[in-house]
């Protein structure tokens, strides 16, 4: 261990060797070439077309997989309209024992499913091993028990299955997102077409293999390959019953459209810019974790991030300088590597949007930082960087960034920061910090935002509900709450 | 006159005007409309976009009283609704109409201390938090009045929306603008904030479109567009707003369509 000595008020970082210590990735082995897993067995596409997913810590190819056009998302969802009706006549106890499996099967064969998710999709190891499988596992788990239980949750109403579902996930948390989507829906007998991001189809292609093993019915869980187009046909298919859609505020509102007058009922995850709002009360050195975990925790590629951070004034200096810190530690590299805090960034497309909005802020005048820290030469990558200074008007307060980028704002009343944290188009998240319960309370009262943690960040749960208030989108999965939007009633 | 023949007076006829933050002002723009044998006021682009600055202000209000406030509110607005229930009657059905539309307020006004503890729920997570998720309104809501019936139809939508502590814009009907404001002449009346209901005669074509697309509105009730509502719907995805319509006739889940749900992470600690 050296201890540095940095001028210029920034603090003694103390540097610490590690060893490299790389998970084996012999646990999964990929095909070379996927077709789409439709009727339970996986076919070619008719499209004839494959793309090749990469790798975005090295750029080294991983598999190639399908470009599934028109063609083969009406098969996906004649597919589901067939099973639909056998399985919502199955007895709900017997739906239940499936995703019982499903859950299991998950556990068993969670570290080959998280290695595969870090491979694909950038995020640390430690990350897809210790949140997204254990999460998708116990998501399954969750709504298992569901499954039996619906006439509970919705007294007096008469729950049904809507049919078939259309849903479409992104690249951030690809398997979790498939857990949250599929769970659900399965539980309330619909059956489904999911379509997993471009970048990151690995994983719901080995999903598929464990819908094999837990001897899920044929049709009753479809999957579909390719980019935006194939997610526009699916939604266009005039054989769905329900979308659900997780992705960009700007997509969302583009499926909204094409939905409109259709009466296809719609639930929408989008985008975010959440306040983590820190008052001058607070466990400093807490804080400082969970606005760490809040912004860097899976590169920043996360839509409840803590982007916004609101320092009350008299502790700016301090939180920022304790903050500069932490951050000196982190450690970003080989996502594969058990002591990487941060991955690869997902796509260069995404590392570009990321470059443009960062060039942005200091054009506008935010003050930059980012500690010393070496990037790989292959594959993309972008150092966690904080800005303060920053102005409510400045693009990097107002725009999600999707990657490791923080914006520093201050407040000096709590009503202030009530109106600084609310003066956003979104409203999926926010942060409270303080050592006051009665506080933590009246600012989550007050946040227009759909999960407001107190003295903590980014934690999820199955049952807990999530989602977003304005623009982050509506409706909610997780919890009973969750339930609702893959049944109808009457 | 013939109302003179008959009565040996001339009776004092009222003027139809908007109801927007609390006032009845004419249209902005000047304008009229004859309908149902008055002179309505015929509503501007500028007169809908006033509104929504009212409702935002009335939100504020409105959903910062506590759920026991809003339910007396309500219940005393079916209070000034039986006490006007002649005039009601006259722009409706009749007073049956008239009678239902009061137990309905009377039912809905019951429910705003009931909601959370129907639709919330606190939820055991695996770690030390107390987690709970409870009702929140969504903010302004815009609605398009049903045509049939005049009162309780319009009733039906918009009181749901009251009891969770959202403000409302109405677009009337065309075919029965007069129920619309004889309905906020009793919200005038009663203890509901100004600028908690709004009310806009005129033309649903010319009205609703500027609602469904303004991007202060957080949600529209389309019920009364008569299953037309594809353009609304349409236009209120540029804001990613909630599109509510009817799915039963009295039901906590029609309150609960307009409303969010936010959930909290509060930590359990020594």
């Amino acid at each position: 261990m050296a201890v540095e000595k940095q001028r210029g008020g920034v603090p003694a970082v103390a540097t610490w060797e590690y060893a490299s210590a790389p998970e084996s990735r012999e646990i999964v082995s990929f095909k070379e070439r996927y077709g789409i897993f439709v009727g339970g067995e996986e076919v070619a596409p008719r499209s004839r077309s494959w793309f090749t997913t990469v790798s975005p810590a090295t750029e080294e190819p991983l598999a190639e997989v399908a470009q599934a056009g028109p063609k083969d998302v009406e098969l996906a969802v004649d597919a589901a309209r067939d099973a639909f009706e056998p399985w919502s006549a199955w007895k709900p106890a017997e739906r239940a024992k499936v995703l019982f499996r499903i859950a299991r099967v998950l556990q068993e064969r969670s570290r080959e499913l998280a290695v595969a998710e870090s491979l694909d999709g950038g995020k640390p190891i430690k990350e897809s091993r210790d949140v997204d499988l254990p999460l998708a596992a116990a998501h399954f788990f969750y709504y298992a028990g569901w499954a039996d239980k619906l006439e509970y949750a919705f007294p007096n109403r008469r729950p049904r299955p809507l049919g078939v579902a259309a849903q479409i996930v992104p690249w951030n948390f690809p398997l979790l997102m498939l857990a949250w989507k599929i769970a659900p829906a399965l539980a309330c007998g619909n059956t489904v077409v999911l379509k997993p991001a471009e970048t990151t189809p690995l994983t719901a292609l080995l999903f598929a293999d464990v819908c094999r093993q837990a001897q899920v019915p044929p049709g009753v869980v479809n999957i579909v390959t390719g980019d935006g187009e194939t997610g526009a046909h699916l939604v266009r298919s005039p054989g769905i019953d329900k979308v659900a859609f997780t992705g960009s505020t700007e997509v969302g509102k583009a499926i909204q459209r094409e939905l409109a007058g259709r009466g296809i009922p719609l639930t929408l995850e989008l985008g975010g810019k959440a306040a983590n709002v820190v008052f001058e009360d607070a466990a400093l050195d807490q804080a400082v974790e969970g606005i760490v975990n809040g912004i860097y925790f899976n590169q920043g590629h996360v839509c409840c991030a803590g982007s916004r951070l609101l320092v009350q004034e008299s502790i700016h200096d301090q939180l920022v300088r304790k903050l500069k810190r932490r951050m000196a530690t982190l450690r970003l590299g080989d996502p594969l590597d058990k002591n990487t805090d941060i991955g690869a960034i997902n796509s260069r497309a995404q590392l570009d949007r990321i470059t443009e909005l960062v060039a942005s802020g200091s054009e506008e005048g935010a003050e930059i930082y980012q500690p010393p820290c070496r990037l790989p030469e292959k594959g993309w990558w972008f150092a966690p960087t904080v800005f303060t200074n920053v102005a409510q008007s400045h693009r990097i307060a107002r725009e999600e960034i999707f990657g490791p980028v923080l914006s520093v704002l201050t407040f000096r009343t709590p009503d202030e920061a009530v109106e600084k944290a609310n003066n956003t188009m979104y409203g999926l998240s926010a942060g409270v910090w303080t050592e006051k319960g009665s506080r933590i309370l009246w600012m989550a009262d007050r946040l227009r935002a759909g999960v407001v943690w107190g003295n903590t960040f980014n934690r999820f749960d199955p049952a807990s509900p999530f989602g977003g208030y304005k623009e982050s989108g509506f409706g909610r999965e997780g919890g009973r709450h969750g339930l609702e939007a893959y049944l109808r009633f009457s | 006159m013939s109302e003179r023949a008959t009565t040996g007076r001339l009776p004092v006829r009222k003027t139809y005007k908007l109801f927007i933050g609390g006032a009845f002002p004419r249209s902005e723009s000047g304008r009229t409309l004859e309908l149902e044998g008055h002179n309505v006021a015929r509503a501007s682009r500028k007169d809908a976009r006033d509104a929504v600055v009212a409702a935002r202000q009335g939100f504020a209000a409105w959903s910062g009283a506590t759920a026991y406030n809003r339910g007396q509110v309500l219940y005393r607005l079916a209070e000034t609704m039986e006490t006007r229930l002649g005039a009601l009657a006259g722009v409706c059905t009749g007073r049956r109409e008239v009678a239902r539309a009061i137990d309905r307020v009377v039912w809905y006004a019951g429910w705003a201390d009931k909601l959370a503890q129907v639709l919330g729920s606190s939820n055991p997570v695996a770690g030390p938090y107390f987690n709970f998720t409870q009702p929140e309104p969504t903010g302004v809501v815009a609605v398009v009045a049903p045509d049939e019936p005049p009162l309780d139809g319009l009733v039906a939508r918009v009181v749901p929306a009251l009891v969770g502590g959202n403000a409302v814009v109405v677009v009337a009907s065309e075919r029965h603008p007069l129920a619309a404001i004889e309905l906020a002449e009793a919200v005038a009346t009663s203890d509901v904030p100004g600028g908690v209901v709004n009310v806009l005669t005129g033309l649903r074509d010319e009205l609703a479109p500027v609602l469904a697309a303004h991007m202060d509105v957080n949600a529209i009730d389309v019920t009364g567009t008569d299953g037309d509502s594809a353009p609304l719907e349409a236009l209120a995805a540029e804001n990613v707003k909630r599109v509510v319509r009817a799915r039963e006739d009295r039901s906590p889940w029609e309150i609960g369509a307009f409303m969010e749900l936010k959930t909290v992470w509060h930590p359990i600690g020594r």
